[in-house]
């Protein structure tokens, strides 16, 4: 089953306050992705990989083509039906935390079960399960995550993004700043949900963590305007 | 020339009179609500009862029968002050005794003894607005007695009751009438709230705040209160030291400079009469 | 999917909880804000930007029902009639609703609460005026709602005078959600307080409206607020609407003009 159906699909952006520059990043981007499937996006810095997963991820505006994820079609569909989507079917564990502060590491990771209504003891429950998983240490889950470190607040990411089994997930740099124990925690969540049956999409720097997961690697450069 | 004919009878214009009897008719056809009413210029200052005496002078005629009392007693500067006045502009028979006076005018209480159908109660009113405290403004006020909005009044009863415990209103205590406008029944004790549905017609007269309400005979006067905190109108501890009642509003009367004090019916009437009769 | 979002789709199939079509509201010949229409569905908050003199303030007050306006209608689901136009409302059903259904929380909490009342009156008061007459229970629920907002049940019976402007701004809150409205506006709720307490109040408005399902239309200048509290966004400019959608891809890929400009302003601590 294709979650992810991109064809034909292009992205500008137009800076009414730098005169007007146009900056063209996409043209006729495609690509699939079947349940179960992981693929890599590859490509030089700023040849659109980010821009790409944003569009997927219904950050960025869609330009033209087509983009359609678990069925629903991002560029058409309403804000509340691409929250709801957000919420239950599409994950995304960006390169970065963004967090209210004061809160609890613990109530962050658990956030997106709370979403969707998990009893709050039970949700509480997973996310601490997946913080030891990930070896954040246990004085630290009621403390704000803002004040961790790179790779702890990377980890705390992680663990928001896989709380909730997501039938499409986005991952952007999912290993970076990460030590090799920790890294293989997070490829084996990857492989997890790989076989459940979760569409993947991933950015990966680190190669060896790449061809560990990727079932097909899909070179960006590909789609920039003026490839042939 | 006698001094009567100084005055028109009972000191009021014809067309005055006329003007407040047709806000009496209009406040009896609709009990509890305000009537507001062209307030006039009386011989005597606002805080004084000037709207007990319009309401009063609005309904005399020649062979009614006039009792003043202010805060239960007949014998009060006050209470001698205005009988004295309708006795001069007037010339009504005047009396103490409750059941034989057809109109009785009354500051802040009363009487004990049972009132009949064809006699008139008039009180004095201060403040006619139940919510005023709460709410400073007429025009809220005004909408929240059109639209039934009398939250309010309860939060004041609320607040009565996390500050001291109980409802610690113990006088001007509001009540609905007829299941419709919540009213303030002047500043009676509440313990003579449970007379208000009684068999007499009831008219209250605010002279400065120009507004005129009733209650008609058999009157439905329900005391606000809470279920788990219900309206206690309160009795003495003491019977009167004069005649003996358990059953009557008492005041308080220091008699020495040492602090001695006794406890007297504040209904001077009805507590000579017991007297009276026991003697 | 499970009881909770199933409880979401249900009550947006019954079609949307506001429609607002072609308000319009002029101050002699200039604009107060003019064709701004939009859907607002059940559990959706809508944040509206812009900087003073946009319109923002005078929209809500038109959404509100607190002025008429010139142009255009407001259309509310009532429980049991479907959508009704509020302006055609008579007065006293359009107080009733803006007792119970509509909640309104305002930028100075003294505009909101009864400064001479206890904090227990305050949040009792709306459960009074819809007919509540057991002290008891009053006072329950009133400790209950203290204790959601962060207030110690303690203060129950202090003054809000008493109270630090954070804790007001929560007390109007409980003071609003009392009655379990189903839509809730707010004019600047943040405005007006310390930096940190800003934080604790906006993460406990976005608890209070995903656990009640709320809907709401958050009125801010502050980008930081509309990213955290609303789903979706309209940003106002000279009366009117110049872009409107997903609130994180109306900040982070604005097509507009001003709300590139807008964006862009924003300092970074």
């Amino acid at each position: 089953m294709i979650e992810i159906e991109i064809e034909n699909l292009s992205k500008s952006f137009t800076l009414h306050n730098q005169g007007g520059a146009v900056i063209e990043v996409l043209r006729g981007a495609a690509l699939d992705v079947a349940a179960g499937e992981c693929v890599a996006l590859t490509g030089a810095s700023g040849s659109g990989k980010s821009t790409l997963m944003r569009m997927i991820w219904g950050n960025y505006r869609a330009g033209a083509g087509r983009l359609r994820v678990a069925g629903l079609d991002i560029a058409a569909a309403e804000p509340r039906e691409i929250i709801a989507l957000r919420r239950e079917t599409l994950g995304y564990v960006s390169q970065f935390l963004r967090v209210v502060p004061r809160v609890p590491t613990r109530e962050v990771v658990a956030e997106p079960l709370l979403a969707l209504g998990t009893p709050r003891a039970q949700a509480l429950a997973r996310a601490e399960a997946l913080l030891a998983r990930l070896n954040i240490p246990r004085a630290l889950w009621d403390l704000s995550p803002t004040t961790f470190s790179g790779g702890e607040q990377q980890r705390v990411n992680i663990a928001r993004g896989f709380v909730h089994p997501y039938p499409v997930l986005l991952l952007d740099e999912p290993t970076a700043s990460l030590d090799a124990l920790n890294r293989e925690t997070v490829l084996a969540l990857i492989e997890e949900a790989k076989a459940r049956g979760a569409a993947i999409v991933g950015i990966f720097h680190d190669t060896e963590a790449r061809d560990r997961v990727a079932d097909r690697i899909v070179d960006v450069t590909r789609f920039s305007p003026g490839a042939a | 020339m006698t001094e009567t004919g100084q005055y028109n009878f009972a000191y009021l214009d014809e067309q005055t009179k006329r003007m407040i009897r047709r806000a009496l008719l209009k406040a009896l056809a609709v009990p509890g609500y305000q009537v507001p009413f062209a307030s006039r210029e009386m011989p005597m200052p606002y805080g004084w009862g000037t709207g007990g005496v319009q309401v009063t002078a609005a309904c005399l005629v020649p062979d009614d029968t006039l009792k003043v009392i202010d805060q239960g007693a007949d014998d009060t500067t006050n209470a001698v002050s205005i009988r004295k006045f309708f006795q001069r502009t007037a010339g009504v028979a005047v009396t103490e005794r409750t059941d034989e006076a057809s109109v009785i005018q009354t500051r802040h209480r009363i009487p004990e003894t049972p009132l009949k159908a064809g006699q008139i109660l008039v009180y004095q009113v201060p403040i006619p607005e139940p919510l005023r405290f709460l709410e400073p403004r007429e025009t809220e006020t005004r909408k929240m007695h059109a639209l039934q909005e009398y939250g309010l009044m309860h939060v004041k009863l609320y607040e009565d009751i996390a500050r001291h415990g109980n409802i610690a209103t113990s006088y001007a205590y509001p009540v609905k009438v007829e299941g419709r406008y919540v009213m303030d029944p002047s500043p009676i004790p509440k313990f003579d709230n449970p007379k208000l549905g009684m068999d007499a017609i009831q008219l209250f007269g605010a002279g400065r705040e120009q507004r005129i309400y009733a209650l008609p005979p058999h009157s439905r006067v329900v005391s606000l209160d809470f279920e788990d905190h219900p309206f206690d109108p309160s009795r003495a501890d003491h019977p009167c030291a004069l005649c003996g009642a358990t059953d009557t509003y008492l005041d308080e009367v220091i008699t020495d400079d040492a602090g001695s004090r006794m406890f007297v019916c504040s209904d001077t009437d009805y507590c000579a009469r017991r007297h009276e009769a026991a003697a | 999917m499970n009881e909770f979002s199933a409880k979401i789709r249900g009550r947006a199939a019954e079609g949307p909880l506001l429609r607002v079509e072609g308000i319009e509201k002029r101050y002699g010949a200039r604009i107060g804000c003019t064709g701004v229409s939009f859907d607002l569905w059940p559990g959706e908050v809508m944040g509206i930007v812009g900087e003073s003199g946009s319109g923002k303030s005078t929209l809500l007050s038109c959404l509100a029902g607190q002025m008429a306006p010139d142009a255009g209608r407001v259309l509310y689901r009532t429980r049991d009639e479907g959508l009704v136009d509020t302006a055609a409302m008579s007065e006293p059903r359009r107080r009733l609703l803006a007792r119970t259904d509509w909640a309104f929380v305002h930028q100075n909490p003294r505009d909101g609460l009864r400064m001479g009342v206890s904090a227990g009156g305050n949040v009792g008061e709306r459960l009074m005026a819809v007919g509540a007459r057991h002290y008891g229970e009053i006072r329950a629920s009133a400790t209950e709602w203290l204790g959601r907002v962060e207030i110690a049940a303690d203060r129950i019976d202090d003054r809000p005078r008493a109270f630090s402007g954070g804790m007001q701004q929560r007390l109007q809150i409980a003071r609003n959600l009392v009655t379990g409205p189903r839509l809730v506006f707010m004019d600047e709720p943040t405005g007006g307080l310390d930096v940190s307490v800003q934080a604790r109040l906006l993460d406990l408005l976005r608890g209070l409206v995903r656990e009640m399902g709320l809907s709401a239309i958050v009125v801010t200048h502050d980008l930081a607020v509309v990213r955290l509290l609303a789903d979706r966004l309209m940003v106002m400019r000279g009366g009117r609407v110049v872009e409107a959608g997903l609130t994180d891809q109306v900040l982070d890929d604005p097509q507009h003009a001003y709300t590139q400009l807008l964006v862009s302003s924003v300092l970074q601590a």
